[in-house]
């Protein structure tokens, strides 16, 4: 162990994986409606989606009074997520969580979830 | 003996931009794919417990062993609660039973005794030795007993609880505010940053006040912070005056908020402005990663761990993960929330790791819903994400309830508040 560096991590590196973290966005799910195949979502998508459950339940599914993500579409959830984060919807905390989101991760998440609901069916 | 690297350190390292691959960020060893998939997890608070449960959820073919002293855990959110009697411990009771029989951890009840980082074991108090492929350690924090004169473990046990912990102290803590007489004295001591849920022990001085309203209202409590503010500050001071006039006094460390004594036969603290007595005092001393993590050569200068931002892998001992509390996670807060958030990144991460794949980004988030009575609620948020200098808030985002929100919107933060408890519990320990 005394010998190994510690630590790798390199600023360009770091972009590196950020960059590619950023086009892998484009992949989502390709599911269509009603597919019955058990259908992958990114791990991008996933790891954006795991920040919500602390507060909407695992797998978006809420066991009190905040809503659940869960059974919702993705379209349904990427609109919904947009108009908090315009404003257009009223909330009181989740406009303060969709703005640290591009709207490319936002689509990212409705996927992930959309898909959870689909597998889930 | 590895070289410990501060933060400045880490960061300059960040900024240097030497071309690398990736891949080369996890080290050699780490990116082939594995054919063995053992993870040791240390701690099933907020951080370990999320993280078993999603190495589980996420890769089934990891096999996953979860070591925790505590049959029956009691989170810290919501002990203030119980304190001012609107919850009992009951309600801040979780057990490994889910993680067992639906996820298949391999729970142990036992104290690590050693981390062994060249053989990959760790070593349990009962006398077992557990191998692992990744460990992650979630300790949460530990007290520097000796911050202050004259407080120390055997003080905090029978006569100023720090209730930081919860527990047994909570239980300490809320038995000597039930036994006060009517216009009793209140203190609460904060300790300086950075430590554990940073508005803590302000919601802690609410609830109690809410109980004391009601119960004993001549009564008063004072907060000795040795800082010059503190989190949500202005929407804590303001709910004092509406809900709670003339019960809470804070005084910052220039007004005489610095404690440098304690002294538990004559119940005072001593600040540099004098002697205060009291009814009941509630110490919290300053902070610390906790215990094995040092034992483990897991700390820097600071008494914190540095980690790889992505996965929250050591930086100090590649294969070894530390995430919750003990972790240096950039502009997160220590908080439940965020030790849940980086146990989730950091089950990702590795599972992404055992495939011979590089990470995905993390996102990162905190809420920290403070209630102040029943019905009144606040909040602040956070989202974080990953620059060339490690973890930091997106400005555009997060923040706090607004100043004049109104009764409808601080009674549905406070209907938020037990939402967000009873769903995080789930999805960490349900």
């Amino acid at each position: 162990m005394a010998g190994k560096p510690g630590i790798r991590l390199t600023g360009f590196a770091l972009l590196l994986m950020v960059l590619a973290a950023g086009s892998s966005a484009q992949g989502g799910v390709q599911a269509k409606k009603g597919e019955a195949r058990r259908v992958e979502s990114s791990p991008r998508g996933q790891i954006l989606a795991l920040s919500c459950t602390s507060c909407h339940g695992t797998d978006g599914k809420s066991v009190g009074i905040i809503p659940s993500i869960s059974g919702r579409s993705a379209d349904y959830l990427e609109t919904a997520l947009k108009a908090f984060k315009s404003g257009a919807r009223y909330s009181t905390v989740m406009s303060r969580h969709a703005k640290g989101y591009s709207d490319s991760e936002l689509r990212l998440i409705a996927e992930y979830f959309g898909t959870v609901s689909h597998n889930n069916k | 003996m590895s070289h410990k690297l501060t933060r400045r350190d880490f960061n300059k390292l960040l900024l240097t931009g030497v071309a690398g691959s990736a891949f080369s960020l996890f080290g050699t060893s780490n990116t082939a794919f594995a054919s063995s998939k053992r993870v040791v997890v240390i701690g099933g608070g907020f951080g370990g417990a999320a993280a078993a449960k999603y190495l589980r959820k996420l890769d089934p073919s990891i096999s996953v062993t979860l070591v925790e002293p505590k049959a029956v855990f009691y989170t810290c959110p919501l002990s203030n609660w119980v304190l001012g009697g609107l919850k009992t411990m009951e309600d801040i009771a979780h057990t490994y039973t889910v993680l067992k029989n639906k996820y298949k951890v391999n729970v142990i009840a036992d104290v690590v005794t050693d981390v062994d980082v060249t053989r990959s074991t760790v070593k349990l108090k009962g006398g077992q030795t557990l191998g692992y492929d990744r460990l992650i350690v979630s300790p949460g924090i530990d007290f520097k007993w000796d911050s202050v004169t004259g407080y120390s473990e055997s003080v905090a046990n029978s006569k100023m609880p720090h209730a930081y912990q919860a527990g047994p102290q909570t239980i300490l803590l809320h038995k000597q505010l039930q036994a006060m007489r009517d216009g009793g004295k209140v203190l609460i001591c904060p300790p300086g940053n950075p430590f554990r849920c940073p508005p803590g022990p302000y919601e802690r001085a609410s609830l109690i006040a809410g109980y004391l309203k009601e119960q004993k209202p001549k009564s008063k409590i004072i907060i000795l912070d040795p800082k010059e503010k503190f989190s949500k500050q202005a929407l804590f001071k303001k709910g004092w005056e509406r809900l709670y006039p003339g019960m809470i006094e804070w005084r910052s460390g220039a007004m005489g908020g610095k404690v440098t004594k304690v002294d538990a036969a004559t119940m005072s603290v001593t600040t540099e402005f004098g002697v205060e007595n009291a009814d009941v005092i509630n110490f919290i001393p300053a902070q610390k990663a906790g215990k094995i993590a040092f034992d483990a050569g897991l700390t820097d200068a600071t008494g914190w761990c540095p980690v790889n931002p992505v996965s929250f892998e050591s930086t100090i001992h590649p294969g070894i993960h530390v995430i919750g509390d003990s972790s240096i996670a950039g502009a997160m807060p220590k908080s439940g929330f965020a030790a849940s958030s980086q146990g989730k990144v950091a089950a990702a991460a590795i599972v992404r790791l055992f495939q011979g794949k590089v990470p995905a980004a993390p996102s990162l988030v905190n809420t920290c819903y403070s209630l102040l009575a029943r019905n009144y609620g606040i909040s602040v948020a956070g989202v974080y994400k990953l620059t060339v200098e490690g973890i930091v808030e997106i400005k555009e985002a997060g923040g706090l309830t607004p100043l004049d929100a109104d009764d409808d919107q601080l009674k549905e933060e406070a209907l938020f508040a037990l939402g967000w408890y009873k769903n995080i519990s789930m999805d960490t320990w349900g």
